[in-house]
């Protein structure tokens, strides 16, 4: 398997404070992979410095979307780095509450097709058909569609997630990074939406980053897991050796069983 | 555009071309005010673009209002009395005084970009009075004279020469008519916009910029283009202010005149296609009445009460009425913003639910 994203070496300090300490991963193409670690792990903060939004004091972070020699993001603008195939669904679900949710579906479907910006003010957002259609497709995948003409915000947090998720699709990524996907969801919500996950797993191959503090959900999606603590990854391997790793436990788990 | 959006353009045309026949009944039948509605609404609509459409708050449209009077003047006095050049020069320049200062003042957002944009409209108006007086005339204001070179039409006119369309005056119900139809192009425009793909980025913009940024979408163009559009609609106003009455005068760019737009958007209900025009008419239509008030007049409202009574009634009344208008506007917005902050249309939303609900109380009451 060819990796897609590459870390080496990358340190971040905030004013003093070591967040990432010479952090070094590897993404492989099509994995799951999450990030575990404590509360101030450093696990925002990485997440950031992948997608540019952070530029770390030192260290390379090469990105393979697009070119098989690589490409760094470091200084590019939010959408910039979204146009290179790479999505990002947020702790607090980000869509736009006040637009409908066929709206919602609409807006990255007309990123995907026209780019950064476009002025087309002529034509009705309605009479571009192909848009409208993939709109409808993506709301049904996620098993919205009967809520379309719903506000957004008025929305579960799952269903908001769920939202999120399909304005992600829609714009076919190559890379998705979620940060906490379930954070704050109750039970429910938390497994509807690792079943939506494993859906959409099946039916594409989209590499993702998961940040995620809860193991239910870590074990039930990931193909991979690195482990993070004070910055620095301790531990690494797939899901099932990471469950024994003592070192784990330790430095995450507090010596607690899983 | 889906047939009810005809429909309401329809409509919209239809009222406005008619108002002289009917506007007398309120008392609002004078070619004068008319005209200030179309010119104002057309105004509120433009600004609408900007501030309802991206939420972002500009308090220095009244410098393109400026702008744009002074560019139509310009055309009159240079090239010709017709006012169909001087509607596009104004149109244009104003454009690009947007997009300069638009490119600056977007750098921010929030309160900081309504400051930059009140600041810019205060240099602005503060130059027109000073280093730009040869263009400006300053305090005296920009006038018709009859040396004025006016290159194409010069040899037609003698004396002062008026404003015209093709060889048609424009005063009185002409210019009304006039303006009226460039009103109503306006609102097409921004119902067109309103329901294009770039307008649905517009309410992207306003509800999340954070998720727009992250959908791969650059939020400076679009806000660019917005505030660049409304520019333009407010140097068309301006232009049509002149085409009424060929004077210009810097007090246009004050920051009154820019915090009346604002208050005309969010009265009449800001994002909605018809209330910043609705905003407009309401703030114009009472301004005409309430200033008209004087001592004199409040004297006989009031002069069935006892003297000594009439005489504080009226020194309290007089607080709001004529030059005390104002006041009066205060007081309105206050109220309108505690109680209905969505405005006339969510009022008019309001009534219609509660119609609504009565109608089908009344009928489920029958079927008993
Ligand atoms: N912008 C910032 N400025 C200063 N310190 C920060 C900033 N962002 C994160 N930190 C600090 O860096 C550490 C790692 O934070 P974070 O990446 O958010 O951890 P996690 O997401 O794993 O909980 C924490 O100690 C946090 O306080
Ligand atoms: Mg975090």
């Amino acid at each position: 398997m060819s990796s897609i994203l590459t870390v080496e070496g990358v340190n971040k300090n905030f004013s003093g404070l070591k967040a990432l300490d010479d952090v070094n991963l590897v993404v492989e193409e099509g994995s799951v992979h999450a990030i575990i670690g404590p509360n101030g792990a450093g696990k925002s903060t990485f997440l950031n410095c992948l997608v540019g939004r952070l530029v770390p004091d030192t260290g390379t972070v090469l990105y393979y979307g697009n070119k098989p020699e690589g490409e760094t993001l470091f200084g590019l603008p939010p959408h910039a780095i979204n146009q290179k195939g790479i999505s990002r669904v947020f702790q607090t679900p980000e869509v736009f509450e006040d637009l409908t949710l066929f709206e919602n579906a609409m807006i990255p479907v007309m990123a995907h097709l026209d780019g950064s910006y476009r002025f087309n003010s002529w034509g009705g957002v309605l009479s571009r058909g192909e848009i409208a259609d993939a709109a409808e497709h993506i709301l049904s995948d996620v098993g919205l569609l009967e809520k379309r003409n719903m506000h957004s915000g008025s929305l579960s947090r799952g269903d908001k997630r769920r939202l999120e998720l399909a304005m992600c699709l829609a714009q076919d990524p190559k890379l998705l990074l979620l940060d906490e996907p379930t954070a704050g969801m109750a039970r429910a919500d938390t497994n509807n939406t690792i079943d939506l996950l494993k859906k959409i797993g099946e039916e594409r191959k989209i590499t993702k980053v998961i940040i995620e503090h809860d193991m239910h959900v870590v074990f039930s999606l990931a193909t991979k897991v690195s482990v993070l603590a004070r910055g620095h990854i301790i531990a690494e391997g797939a899901p099932q050796e990471m469950k024994g790793d003592a070192r784990v436990q330790e430095a995450y788990l507090g010596g607690a069983h899983l | 555009m889906n047939m009810k959006d005809n429909i309401l353009v329809l409509i919209f045309g239809a009222v406005i071309l008619t108002m002289p026949l009917w506007a007398g009944i309120v008392g609002a039948g004078y070619p004068d005010l008319l005209q200030k509605f179309a010119i104002f609404g057309l105004f509120a609509i433009g600004f609408n673009i900007l501030f309802g459409f991206t939420g972002y708050l500009s308090f220095g449209h009244a410098a393109f209002l400026g702008i744009g009077s002074y560019t139509a003047m310009w055309s009159f006095k240079l090239l010709t009395m017709n006012a169909i050049p001087a509607v596009l020069f104004a149109t244009a320049v104003s454009g690009l005084f947007a997009l300069a200062i638009g490119f600056v003042a977007l750098r921010r957002s929030g309160i900081y970009f309504s400051i930059l944009t009140l600041a810019f409209a205060q240099m602005c108006y503060n130059m027109a009075y000073s280093v730009l007086t040869p263009i400006t005339n300053g305090e005296t204001g920009l006038t018709l004279t009859a040396t004025d070179p006016r290159i194409l039409d010069a040899a037609t006119t003698e004396g002062l020469p008026s404003t015209e369309l093709f060889g048609m005056g424009l005063s009185g119900y002409n210019g009304f008519y006039f303006c009226a139809i460039i009103l109503i192009i306006g609102f097409y425009i921004s119902v067109r916009l309103y329901r294009s793909s770039f307008g649905l980025m517009l309410l992207a913009v306003k509800s999340n910029q954070n998720r727009m940024k992250y959908t791969g979408l650059n939020t400076k163009p679009y806000l660019l283009s917005a505030f660049v559009i409304s520019g333009m609609y407010a140097g068309l106003a301006g232009a049509l202010m002149v085409v009424i009455d060929p004077l210009a005068g810097a007090e246009r760019m004050q920051w009154t005149a820019s915090g009346e737009v604002v208050l005309m958007t969010i009265l009449g209900g800001v994002g909605t296609l018809l209330g910043p025009f609705i905003g407009a008419i309401v703030i114009k239509y009472f301004e005409n009445i309430f200033s008209a008030f004087n001592d004199a007049v409040l004297n006989q409202v009031f002069g069935f009460l006892p003297d000594f009574i009439q005489g504080i009634w009226v020194s309290f009344a007089s607080l709001f009425v004529g030059k005390g208008w104002h006041l009066t506007l205060g007081v309105l917005f206050m109220l309108i913003v505690i109680f209905l902050p969505g405005g006339a249309m969510e009022g008019f939303r309001r009534i219609a639910a509660k119609f609504k609900k009565e109608k089908e109380a009344h009928s489920a009451g029958g079927a008993e």
